[in-house]
């Protein structure tokens, strides 16, 4: 499969990243080549192959109920980049 | 001998045994860094007062007659990809250059339970992505055997930190090679645990299928007592192996009787530069004349091995780094500014009335998220991100993703069958030793390659260590790969030291260091 | 009431709070109600390097509820990442389960006990566990175009119950929610409280229109924003009517071009349903199995400890108090509805007082009303099921009658004394058969008139009797007076013969 730039945009809006127009021609271009390659894939006979999501197969990993103590907020808020005393804050959440 | 050249096993040895003290070793090893971090660059910080008060801590409490932990006073670096409780860690991204974690990573809780001193946090590849550490956003890290090469990556500081001695022991992660190859590019050890044998939790995803934290050392037993600390079973991660550890650090010196060692075809062919094959061919001998048998066996998908690896990859990563939006810690891009450009964009848009792309115009709270990602992350991890939510996005999920994961299930049964024929399978770490500087930084799918030796033990979640066997024309070392049967740690551990009791490769240290 | 040429197809999405006490992944509080970013750590939060581990008590409750609507639960499940940019999700990505669900193929039976209409299953698609996002706050005082967010919620467990399009009217949306609601409350998984937001609804509606050339579909409506049953009957009522003038109006059929699923939001104040803004690229959520979760394996064993420990639920409770109770389809319904605590008092009250009719209707009049009054939950109700007993019995030996019964019951409620105690102190005796007897004798002799009008067939005449017993006596039942009365006539005017 070929990538056009028409795709990288798109994908770049997915990914929320916003690229320039040089950048998104050296993506274009250096992804392609990488998708290009990956695409050797295809010809492997992977009929019988179940999909391995993990490296090693566990099942049926839980916790028990009980509540631990949580952050104070004051540590829970100290990386954010802006806050007020009891909230992150960010640009205004609109319409969707 | 001075302190900085002994191992950790015997520095141990002589704190315990009072000839040492902690904070004699700590201040040696401060020196070490003071003299030959300018050069280097492995650090991105040290702890020194920090280091300094736990030292002495330390030295009371064993001077009080009190027990200790396995590392009482022994300084270890950590790869700044782990999280520290109040001490930065920063990924060597300018995403979290000023993120604190309120909490430490089981490791590093781990490392304090066993009375380590944390000394400092080195540098990598931003978010742990490439084989150079010249991605880091913070610095470049060189190579203590050729300032001009890099250290590999993306555990570079952590293997240079060791191979300048700067430290005696040093934590890594290893995601396709992130330890072993920096390791065999640095001249020292390093070990990718079995998926699951150490807690991930406070590791900052890379992959979180791959990602493994690992030892790096100066031979086959400090890498032992290190990975002893370090494995076992952590309930905060649900990933983590419920089983016993063995005690590396005793088994490691019992050679292994009867050892076949399987060497793969389809390693020894194009792309690998003769002199790292002689060097491994030369392990090989070694190991022939400690009674071990060599067999050839074939791994039929390791061809596949790479592209396998960097769809999986990159589609984790595109996931584990959709967090860093700029809302609840990390970098965040200057938003008057942001929102300043926003309206122009918008006025210029209105006057020439081109209503498509004014509807396509962010939102103030997606351009935050755009403008911020893009100031944040450098281009090797944009590319991944990229690179992943294309795979993953409708329409390629199963093409790529999917294929991708069957493909993995191939090479883990070509790794099964093998290890019902073999104990150990050996051979190169990288095609080639160390390469210069800004060598391979415009030519990504060349970098990628270079990995080809070291992602499937990651894929197929199994153990795999890098041990020195050589140097090259221009003495530049060169790393033996052994890879082990999942949770088979003691055995690569014994075979590296069976070697290391007859060569000498891991004791050389680099000129002027 | 529904306009014949087009039938209404609704199919509805109901996101229900687990009743846990830690999040799904991290061992914080799910309180309700805390101050902002107080029930937070570095896995809710979605810090750098923290893990999730799945809470064994939010699957298991998931396990029952699912059981409980009839599900298949295949052995294997798995969670996914379901991928988008939201402050309030502080991962990027919300962990949830895509194409292997932990349950599929169930149903929930309705009914309208007052046959608004035919009883009926509705399908249950699937119900799958994921974790809750937080809340973004608009903060309009502070005049700055910012929002704040809380994490508190994140994190919480979610069971996310996707019904079949299988309901065909707002009525039957409404009891679909009832119902399902009721049976969660009586598995005790949730407590389904709309307010605190531990149940939402959204809807899927659209019409299927008869035309000469067949049946068409009009486009689906995803409606949003309902914070009642009512809100949900009403928007449903609303989007039908619209979308069928809709339809008259441009002949836009499902999937024809502009007819793409489309979002609305329920207007509360204006009782209108209001387009909502989704952008396209949203929907690309770019799914796959969380590499940090381990999958689950459900064993056969495991589900029958499940359905051992379901207990009765509300169909076939209902269906039991009609046989063993002998109470109308109506009346047990009236009383299962309101939850299994409601059900105990009904049935230990019965059995005491000995008469399962009588029980039934003081307990969905009078009892059913303090409750409404008092915003009461019947195991706060102050007379117990004995104390109710004793009085109920004596209204069955008439030694009370219903009114007087009802101002004992009340003072009962307001100072939760026994029978007797609020008896006394209403200042009313229980009367004895005989001394009411002996009463009525003293009145018809001194009343001969009377009793020779009854004599002569004017039955009506003892009214005036019941009066002069009234004020002699204030306890003495007017019925009983009556009835003595007449039976002492009848007895004179026998001896007289
Ligand atoms: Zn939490």
């Amino acid at each position: 499969m070929s990538l056009t730039r028409q795709q990288i945009v798109k994908v770049s809006l997915l990914a929320r990243l916003r690229l320039q127009d040089d950048e998104l021609d050296r993506m274009t271009h250096q992804l392609d080549q990488v998708v290009s390659y990956m695409d050797l894939l295809a010809e492997v006979d992977t009929e019988d192959a179940e999909p391995m999501a993990h490296a090693v197969e566990q099942t049926n990993v839980f916790a028990e109920d009980h509540v631990l103590p949580s952050l104070d907020r004051e540590s829970a808020l100290s990386n954010a980049p802006k806050r007020d005393e009891q909230c992150y804050r960010v640009p205004a959440v609109l319409g969707d | 001998m001075s302190i900085h050249d002994l191992t950790a096993t015997e520095l141990i040895r002589r704190l315990e045994s009072g000839d040492l003290s902690s904070v004699e070793v700590v201040q040696a090893f401060l020196k070490r860094i003071e003299q030959g971090d300018g050069r280097v660059r492995a650090f991105v910080r040290v702890e020194a007062n920090r280091a300094l008060s736990a030292a002495e801590r330390i030295d009371q409490r064993r001077r009080g007659g009190e027990s200790v932990g396995r590392l009482g006073g022994l300084p270890v670096a950590v790869k700044d990809v782990i999280c520290t409780e109040g001490q930065a860690t920063t990924c060597a991204s300018k995403m979290l250059q000023r993120f604190t974690p309120p909490y430490d990573a089981t490791v590093i809780r781990r490392l304090k339970q066993a009375d380590a001193i944390l000394i400092g946090k080195t540098n990598m590849d931003e978010f742990a992505m490439g084989g150079t550490t010249e991605s880091s956003a913070l610095a470049t890290t060189c190579n203590p055997w050729d300032l001009a090469r890099v250290p590999g990556g993306s555990s570079g500081g952590a293997a240079a930190c060791l191979a300048a001695g700067m430290v005696p022991l040093s934590i890594g992660s290893d995601t396709g090679g992130s330890i072993r190859q920096p390791a065999s590019f640095c001249g020292v050890n390093g070990l990718k645990p079995t998926y699951g044998r150490v807690s991930r939790f406070g590791l900052i995803a890379f992959a979180s299928s791959l990602d493994q934290i690992g030892p790096l050392a100066r031979n086959a037993e400090d890498l032992a007592l290190l990975l002893e600390v370090l494995a076992g079973h952590d309930p905060s991660d649900s990933t983590s192996a419920n089983v016993p550890v063995p005690e590396y650090s005793r088994l490691v010196s019992q050679p292994l009787d009867g050892l076949t060692l399987g060497v793969v075809r389809e390693h020894f062919g194009e792309g690998l530069d003769s002199q790292v094959q002689e060097a491994v061919r030369e392990a090989l001998r070694v190991y022939e004349s400690l009674g071990a048998t060599v067999k050839d066996i074939s791994l039929p998908h390791s061809r596949y091995a790479i592209a396998t690896y960097y769809i999986i990859a990159c589609c984790e990563a595109s996931s584990n780094l959709a967090r860093y939006d700029g809302v609840h810690y990390g970098y965040r891009t200057d938003e008057t500014a942001m929102l300043a450009d926003l309206a122009a964009e918008q006025r210029a848009l209105t006057s020439r009335g081109d209503s498509p792309l004014l509807d396509d115009l962010d939102s103030p709270l997606v351009r935050m998220y755009r403008q911020t990602r893009s100031e944040g992350f450098g281009a090797e991890v944009k590319r991944r991100i990229m690179l992943g939510t294309y795979a993953l996005s409708h329409g390629y999920y199963d093409a790529y993703y999917v294929k991708a994961l069957k493909v993995r299930r191939l090479i883990r049964n070509d790794f099964d069958a093998a290890f019902r024929e073999v104990d150990l399978i050996a051979g190169p770490v990288a095609p080639t030793p160390a390469y210069r500087l800004g060598e391979k930084t415009e030519d990504p799918l060349a970098m990628y390659l270079g990995d080809l030796y070291t992602v499937s033990a990651n894929l197929a979640g199994i153990c795999a260590l890098s041990v020195p066997c050589g140097l090259n024309g221009q003495g530049m070392p060169i790393g033996l790969q052994l890879q082990g049967p999942l949770l088979d740690e003691q055995r690569l551990l014994r075979a590296a030291r069976m070697y290391q009791t007859v060569t000498d490769w891991h004791t050389r240290r680099p000129e002027g260091f | 009431m529904s306009d014949p040429s087009y039938e209404i197809v609704i199919g509805l999405e109901v996101h229900v709070q687990l009743q846990t006490a830690t999040k799904l992944f991290c061992r914080c509080s799910t309180r309700f109600g805390a101050p902002p970013n107080t029930q937070t750590c570095p896995v809710c939060i979605g810090l750098p390097g923290s893990l999730p581990v799945m809470n064994r008590q939010a699957f298991e409750l998931a396990l029952k509820t699912a059981v409980a609507l009839n599900c298949e639960i295949p052995a294997f499940t798995k969670w996914d990442r379901k991928q988008y940019y939201y402050p309030d999700l502080p991962k990027g990505y919300q962990i949830s389960q895509f194409d292997l669900p932990m349950s599929q193929h169930g149903y929930l039976e309705i009914s309208d006990a007052k046959g608004a209409f035919a009883p009926k299953r509705v399908g249950i698609l699937r119900a799958h566990l994921e974790e809750d996002a937080g809340k973004s706050m608009h903060d309009e005082l502070a005049g700055k175009a910012d929002s704040r967010i809380d994490l508190n919620r994140t994190g919480t467990p979610l069971l996310e119950i996707v019904s079949q399009p299988d309901m065909r009217s707002p009525e039957e949306a409404r009891a679909y929610l009832t119902e399902l609601k009721l049976l969660l409350t009586y598995l005790g998984v949730s407590d389904c409280n709309m307010q605190e937001g531990s149940l939402r609804v959204d809807a899927n509606i659209n019409l299927h229109v008869a035309t000469p050339q067949g049946t068409v579909a009009t486009p689906i409506v995803e409606v949003k924003n309902m914070n009642s049953f009512r809100a949900v009957e009403r928007a449903m009522a609303f989007e039908a009517t619209r979308q069928f003038d809709v339809w008259n109006d441009t002949r836009i059929s499902l999937g024809a071009p502009g007819g793409h699923k489309t979002t609305r939001g329920w207007d509360e104040q204006a009782q209108v349903t209001r387009p909502q803004r989704q952008k396209e690229e949203s929907s690309d959520y770019r799914y796959f199995p969380d590499p940090d979760l381990a999958p689950v394996i459900v064993t056969d064993q495991q589900l029958d400890a499940v359905r051992a420990s379901l207990g009765e639920l509300p169909a076939a409770l209902r269906d039991r108090l009609q046989t063993e109770r002998g109470i109308d389809a109506y009346d047990a319904d009236v009383i299962v509805n309101q939850g299994r605590a409601f059900v105990d008092y009904f049935s230990e009250l019965a059995d005491i007082g000995g008469d399962a009719k009588r029980a039934s209707n003081w307990m969905q009049q009078d009892v059913l009303r303090v409750l409404n009054e008092r915003d009461l939950t019947i195991e706060l109700f102050p007379i117990s099921p004995a104390s109710l007993a004793e009085l109920l019995k004596t209204v069955q030996r008439g030694e009370l009658d219903t009114s007087r019964a009802r101002d004992v019951f009340n003072v009962m409620a307001e100072s939760g004394d026994s029978a007797a105690q609020a008896m006394q102190r209403l200042g009313i005796q229980a009367v004895h058969r005989d001394e009411l007897r002996d009463l009525c004798r003293e009145l018809l002799d001194a009343n001969p008139n009377v009793v020779a009008d009854v004599q002569s067939g004017k039955e009506k005449a003892i009214g005036a009797l019941i009066g002069q017993a009234k004020r002699r006596n204030p306890n003495a039942n007017p019925n009983q007076v009556r009835q003595l009365c007449l039976e002492l006539i009848r007895q004179q005017g026998s001896a007289q013969e």
